[in-house]
């Protein structure tokens, strides 16, 4: 039995207005309220209501036996609200067929899981708490930001609760093991995890409408006979994609439509096949071993890491530049400031300051710059006049906190420096060594735990 | 395979971008086996570098003193032509043996030589250019008599004339190199005496070579010369010599923004001055320096007065050598806002010293180049936002300091060498 786990991601950034250094101070709105618009518009109306339309009547169709699981970010929901409320009603409308899964993520689709743990966790709970408000569900299995992933994050969600998480089937992870199974999390065994098939899911993501590609045209048998390819002991494939490419990425007139209400058709005509979610695989499915993934993958590029949004200098300062300003977003009550926190970690603002020229995967194509540096001096630009708010807004005596918690992290570093030295100077004993080595090592790891003890000692101060 | 070259300038002796190309360009073309070049000017002065080219002729070396012209191959029935002597009249006694005249045709013109029959050629861009150009072409049709050669070359208006001499004295095919247009130097308003040697140069070629995209759609649209007769070939820059790095850190503590080049209008400086107006308003430490003369520095010495700002903004004088690479390692960014420029070797400089550039998308050199910030010439706003970005952002400065010099190095004049070999090998009939 195979089982076929579909899950679709919604995602649009809130995009940046062209943003000038002479408005800093002077004009604090940052969006580009045409494009945003027009952009949720075009899409609702090519691709999330006739493609929810379709789901909606296969779910009715199969009575149980077809179901998907989707995960929209809070930085979508508001957008949807505000721009096409009828969409989050479509939504809702699948929702309460049941057989609809959604799934956790950061509200903010930011990148917050590769810089600061804390931020990362607000974030996750914020979005269970849209997910719950909204489709009256609540999420149990987690999808990160593009998709990344790695040991350490599948750490922390396990800790928040989540019993499965979504991850690239990548080549540098897998080697010569199948996607096609159920694996379970390195540090954590709890946290199972789910690996996408790149192959088949990109040949409907990326590849469906490309004419030169030697398998066009794609239609729904064809692919069941992919499908068929993989060998009968392999339990289940995950096919993750852009919801976009429905309608959006590839056009309507590409046929896109009919495949996807064609494919469950013609695969529950064969008995082999059922459909899955990704709670039910979890809870179904027993993990075949454990999956090491010491550094982040994602789903983009052909690398399948995260140098899409950490691979320049540009990249890495402005989202250091970003989430310096944690401590002070910590105190900071005033809605409309979060508000522009969450929508400035939209990863795909880092996404436009890539340096890889020749990348152009399915998110290039709604790139509002011309030039990597002008997507970059334009989110400085907005970041400077928002730090600035920022630091307006919360009381001076909180920024002293600041200043303290910086030098004690500083003392900190030094601390360990020094006790590195030790320990090549050969002054400690054989086993003060290895304490010293795992200590750093565990400290490395445990930053966020370290970062709330060091305040509590300011705070006693 | 064997080219005559036509310039109007060589090394050591430049005044502006087509030596330098020139020179580079004939420096690419000596790493290909079996292609010599011999480079003719209107005056040598003998200290020029032969290292790289067959020969370089002198058209002041030249005499015309028993020769004939031959116009029979190219255009269709002007006979054999004799340069004799022939009473002038209206001229001084003194003055009758430096003329001599010309009969093409039907009429008669009277050249002034000297009296070994040459011509008397400054090489520089003075009133008597029009005259130079005309008496470039008659030595050119006596050179290409007296040598062998496959294929000529002609580099830039000035010497289309003496490239069509030269196939009509041969027959031989012509390939002329534009790199620059009227249009971009007088910003739409041409000459029509320039426009008409140009457009003649460009239809009696077989060949037209343009340095960039946008000097290819000039020549299209402008010119009416058949698109599949248009090729683009970019220019290069030779590696940075030795004698112009190692200037050291610099001393003060204030970010500096270049201009370096011509001050006039097909430069843009006005452009710069505003930008760098708006930039002031927000940004205290930083200065601004405009490097080189032109018809329009009073102009915009007036403007930046006006706009009060002269205690930040500088005026240098048109620097060359040493001073220009001198400048340029004071330099955090340079800015070439050009509003036409057919190609603009001068970012690449600058990308060399490990400068950021931001150029205009105007500018041939931005259809190439990656790690520069490129706006439009007349986007004030987004200028001056990106010079702000760039002084303020210390990433963008690293970025290009680390890509922009190892893509620079990539473009060599080896390669365009290599490309306009191909357009040699498309024109020579076998």
């Amino acid at each position: 039995m195979k089982n076929i786990c579909l899950y679709f991601e919604l995602h649009q950034p809130v995009k940046l207005r062209r943003y000038r250094f002479f408005d800093i101070g002077n004009d604090h709105y940052y969006y580009d309220d045409y494009a945003n618009e027009s952009n949720i518009n075009r899409l609702a109306h090519t691709c999330y209501l006739p493609a929810n339309r379709i789901l909606l009547d296969l779910i009715k169709k199969y009575k149980g036996k077809f179901s998907v699981a989707f995960s929209i970010s809070g930085t979508m929901l508001d957008q949807l609200k505000l721009y096409a409320p009828e969409v989050i009603d479509s939504f809702k409308e699948l929702a309460k067929t049941k057989h609809v899964e959604f799934l956790a993520e950061t509200s903010a689709h930011s990148l917050a899981s590769l810089r600061n743990p804390e931020e990362f966790k607000r974030q996750v709970a914020q979005q269970v708490k849209n997910i719950e408000d909204t489709f009256g569900q609540v999420p149990v299995v987690f999808r990160n930001t593009e998709l990344i992933y790695s040991d350490y994050i599948g750490e922390v969600v396990s800790q928040m609760g989540f019993k499965a998480i979504l991850s690239e089937g990548a080549k540098q992870v897998l080697g010569w093991k199948s996607s096609n199974y159920l694996y379970c999390n390195a540090v954590e065994p709890r946290l199972k995890v789910l690996m996408k098939n790149y192959a088949l899911s990109d040949d409907i993501a990326l590849r469906f409408s490309n004419q030169a590609w030697d398998s066009w045209p794609l239609t729904a048998d064809k692919f069941k006979s992919w499908l068929d390819g993989v060998p009968a002991n392999e339990e289940v494939i995950n096919l993750f994609m852009n919801y976009e490419a429905f309608g959006g990425v590839h056009s309507q007139e590409s046929g896109i439509l009919s495949f996807l209400s064609s494919l469950p058709q013609v695969v529950l005509c064969d008995k082999n096949y059922a459909f899955t979610t990704p709670s039910k695989a979890a809870s179904a499915l027993q993990p075949v071993s454990a999956i090491h993934v010491p550094n982040p993958t994602s789903w983009v590029d052909e690398e399948r890491d995260v140098t899409a949004w950490l691979g320049n200098e540009m990249q890495n300062e402005a989202v250091d530049k970003l989430y310096d300003l944690v401590p002070l977003v910590e105190q900071c009550t005033d809605q409309s400031l979060l508000k522009d926190w969450q929508y400035l970690q939209s990863s795909d603002h880092f996404y436009y300051m890539g340096t890889k020229f020749f990348a152009n995967g399915a998110r290039a194509y709604n790139n509002p710059y011309q030039t990597p540096y002008e997507a970059f001096i334009n989110y400085m630009n907005v970041l400077t006049d928002f730090a600035q708010r920022l630091r307006q807004s919360v009381p001076s005596a909180n920024v002293e906190v600041e200043t303290l918690q910086k030098t004690i992290a500083q003392q900190q570093k030094e601390i360990q420096d020094l006790e590195k030295q030790l320990v090549k100077a050969g002054i400690a004993t054989k086993s003060a060594v290895k304490k010293t080595t795992t200590k750093s090592k565990k400290t490395e790891e445990k930053e966020p735990a370290k970062a709330t003890t060091r305040k509590r000692t300011t705070t006693k101060k | 395979m064997r080219v005559l070259m036509f310039g109007w300038e060589f090394p050591p002796h430049i005044s502006g971008g087509l030596g330098t190309a020139c020179y580079g360009l004939t420096r690419g073309m000596s790493s290909i086996p079996d292609l010599d070049v011999k480079f003719v000017v209107p005056k040598a002065w003998g200290d020029e570098d032969k290292s790289k080219v067959e020969d370089i002729i002198g058209a002041n070396n030249i005499s015309v003193n028993g020769k004939r012209l031959r116009v029979s191959h190219f255009s269709k029935q002007l006979d054999y032509v004799e340069v004799e002597s022939k009473l002038v009249p209206y001229v001084d006694p003194e003055d009758y043996w430096r003329l001599r005249s010309l009969q093409v045709g039907e009429t008669f013109r009277f050249l002034q030589t000297d009296h070994e029959g040459k011509f008397h050629f400054t090489g520089k861009y003075g009133t008597t250019l029009l005259e130079e150009i005309r008496n470039y072409a008659i030595i050119a049709n006596i050179i290409a008599q007296d040598n062998d050669f496959d294929v000529i070359h002609a580099h830039d208006w000035l010497t289309y004339p003496a490239g069509i001499a030269a196939k009509e004295a041969t027959g031989k095919p012509l390939v002329v190199h534009v790199h620059a247009t009227d249009f971009d130097r007088s910003g739409g308003s041409v000459n029509p005496v320039v426009y008409d040697i140009e457009r003649r140069g460009m239809h009696a070629a077989d060949k037209v070579i343009t340095v960039s995209n946008l000097t290819r759609n000039i020549v299209i649209e402008k010119y009416g010369v058949p698109a599949e007769k248009v090729v683009t070939v970019y220019n290069a820059v030779d590696p940075l010599k030795k004698e112009y790095t190692g200037f050291g850190p610099k001393t003060i503590d204030e970010k500096i923004v270049t201009f370096l080049g011509r001050i006039t209008m097909q430069k843009g400086p006005e452009y710069f001055i505003e930008a760098a107006h708006k930039v002031l308003q927000r940004m205290p430490n930083v200065r601004f320096v405009m490097a080189g003369s032109g018809d329009m520095m009073e102009k915009m010495i007036r403007r930046a007065a006006s706009l009060k700002i002269t205690d930040r903004f500088h005026f240098t004088g048109f620097l060359r050598g040493q001073d220009v690479y001198q400048m340029l390692s004071m330099s955090d960014l340079y800015v070439m806002p050009s509003v036409s420029e057919p190609f603009g070797i001068s970012p690449l400089e600058a990308m060399q010293s490990n400068v950021p550039v931001l150029i205009s998308y105007q500018s041939g050199v931005s259809e190439i180049l990656k790690y520069a910030i490129k706006t439009d010439f007349w986007d004030i706003d987004a200028m001056a936002d990106a010079m702000y970005g760039v002084l303020n952002y210390p990433s963008l400065q690293n970025l290009f300091a680390k890509y922009g010099k190892e893509e620079v190095d990539s473009l060599k004049w080896e390669n365009s060498a290599v490309k306009i070999k191909q357009i040699y090998d498309s024109v020579v009939r076998h």
